[in-house]
């Protein structure tokens, strides 16, 4: 076991970890930060996605002891500080860009990462985006719906 | 996964140290190696991080009208910043999602040597140079089939260097599943020549299809294509395609590559 120290949502952590142990395993077993969720665990949903150092990775793909002295944002972070929901959250509550919300979390930070290096992406750069995120449920429609409404740019509102 | 233990060395010469140990191997952007240790289809003592080895990262444009990317460079960090080769960068910025081009590297890919992975047709198709901790190795010797290189054991890619040529063009038609390429084509025309690499079709990994390359020297057209066939023989034959219609999207995609160049 070593220990590996990081900051997570701005919080400074740490713990003991084995050299497999995931980032994803990590956050949700050592930190009991759960919204990350783990779909396939075989790099192919984004259900896990997280921000290191600024960019959305896998959680189930990288390590923890790799994220040692990083900047680590979870689903957690996302939120406002009075805990009500963050922008790109609302916006997904607002035009139904979820049903059972399992792919929720990894969508919202890839739509986050997204929309930090590109603030009006157009509906096929969404789209392209999303490429690594699955969603079983939506259809994709009303998150592609969501994520242009989080960036400011008129949609037709799917439920109100 | 079976347990291991990851060492992070800042230095190639700690990393090289570090792979003589038998049970030790590298890691890069674990794209590849995370999945397959989870499935046990690997069981190192030690993995060695190349990511912290700021020596293997980066882009520069080299002598001559060339580009030389760092081994642990990231498939991202190729799509934004090659801009002296667009062909390559555009490559970059459609393997995967961006998840993984935010981790993956290019060292990682030409060690993997993937049949259906896209940097191989690139290195390949442009005549690239394979450097190691060790030596240079020519693109043309570097690829020994399947998952398969020229590699030795605890050699590291340290840098790819790209001659720029006149022109370039990728074209993937993608598997959507798994997001790698079914069948893609990498043309390249140099002042001394035109090199065609194919990746995702033959059963021996990426290829250069030679009748291709010799057509397009005398006449660089996509009508110079038309009376070709590629072979079906020795394509790779599965639930996505069969040989011979792998062997039809080569020439599909090569025409396509040369419309586009
Ligand atoms: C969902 C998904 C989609 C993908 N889609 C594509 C795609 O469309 N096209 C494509 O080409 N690839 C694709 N990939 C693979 C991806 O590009 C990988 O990043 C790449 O193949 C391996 O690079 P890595 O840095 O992650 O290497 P790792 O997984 O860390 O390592 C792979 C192998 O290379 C060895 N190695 C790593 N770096 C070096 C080095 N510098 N020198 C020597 N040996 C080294 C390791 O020991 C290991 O054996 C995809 C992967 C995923 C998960
Ligand atoms: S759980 Fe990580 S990609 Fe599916
Ligand atoms: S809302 Fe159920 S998987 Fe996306």
């Amino acid at each position: 076991m070593t220990k590996v120290s990081m900051s997570v949502n701005g919080r400074a952590v740490s713990g003991e970890t084995e050299g497999r142990t995931l980032l994803s395993q990590f956050l949700r077993e050592e930190l009991n930060l759960t919204g990350t969720h783990i779909g396939c665990d075989t790099s192919q949903c984004g259900a896990c996605v997280v921000h290191v150092d600024g960019k959305a990775v896998k959680s189930c793909t990288m390590f923890a002891a790799e994220a040692e002295g990083a900047d680590v944002m979870t689903i957690e972070g996302m939120a406002n500080t009075d805990g009500s929901l963050g922008m790109i959250q609302q916006a997904f509550q607002d035009h139904h860009g979820l049903q059972c919300g399992f792919c929720t979390p990894g969508m919202v930070m890839s739509a986050a990462d997204l929309l930090k290096n590109n603030p009006k992406p157009t509906e096929t750069e969404v789209r392209a985006y999303l490429e690594g995120n699955i969603c079983r449920c939506t259809g994709y429609h009303n998150i592609v719906k969501a994520i242009m409404a989080a960036s400011g740019q008129d949609v037709t509102i799917a439920a109100e | 996964m079976y347990a291991f233990d990851i060492e992070r060395p800042s230095s190639v010469s700690e990393a090289v140290e570090a792979l003589k140990n038998e049970e030790a191997q590298a890691l890069s952007g674990g794209q590849t190696l995370i999945p397959t240790l989870k499935q046990r289809l690997a069981a190192p003592e030690k993995l060695i991080s190349l990511t912290g080895i700021s020596d293997m990262k980066g882009i520069c444009e080299g002598a001559g009208g060339s580009v030389c990317i760092g081994g642990a460079t990231t498939h991202g960090e190729v799509a934004e910043g090659a801009s002296a080769y667009p062909a390559l960068a555009e490559l970059a910025s459609h393997i995967g999602d961006p998840a993984v081009r935010n981790r993956g590297t290019i060292g990682g890919s030409l060690a993997n040597n993937d049949p259906s992975a896209c940097y191989p047709a690139a290195a390949l198709g442009s005549g690239a140079l394979i450097v190691t901790n060790t030596r240079e190795i020519a693109a043309d010797d570097y690829f020994e089939g399947m998952f398969s290189t020229a590699l030795d054991e605890g050699e590291i890619i340290t840098e790819v260097r790209f001659p720029v040529p006149e022109c370039a063009n990728y074209q993937k038609f993608v598997q959507p599943a798994s997001r790698f390429a079914l069948v893609a084509v990498f043309v390249a025309k140099y002042a001394d020549g035109v090199r065609v690499a194919v990746t995702g079709a033959s059963e021996d990994g990426v290829f250069r299809w030679t009748d291709a390359e010799q057509a397009l020297n005398a006449d660089f057209s996509v009508d110079a294509l038309e009376n070709l066939k590629c072979s079906e023989e020795g394509m790779i034959e599965d639930m996505h395609g069969s040989a011979a219609y792998r062997a039809h999207l080569v020439k599909v995609m090569t025409k396509r590559s040369v419309g586009a160049c």
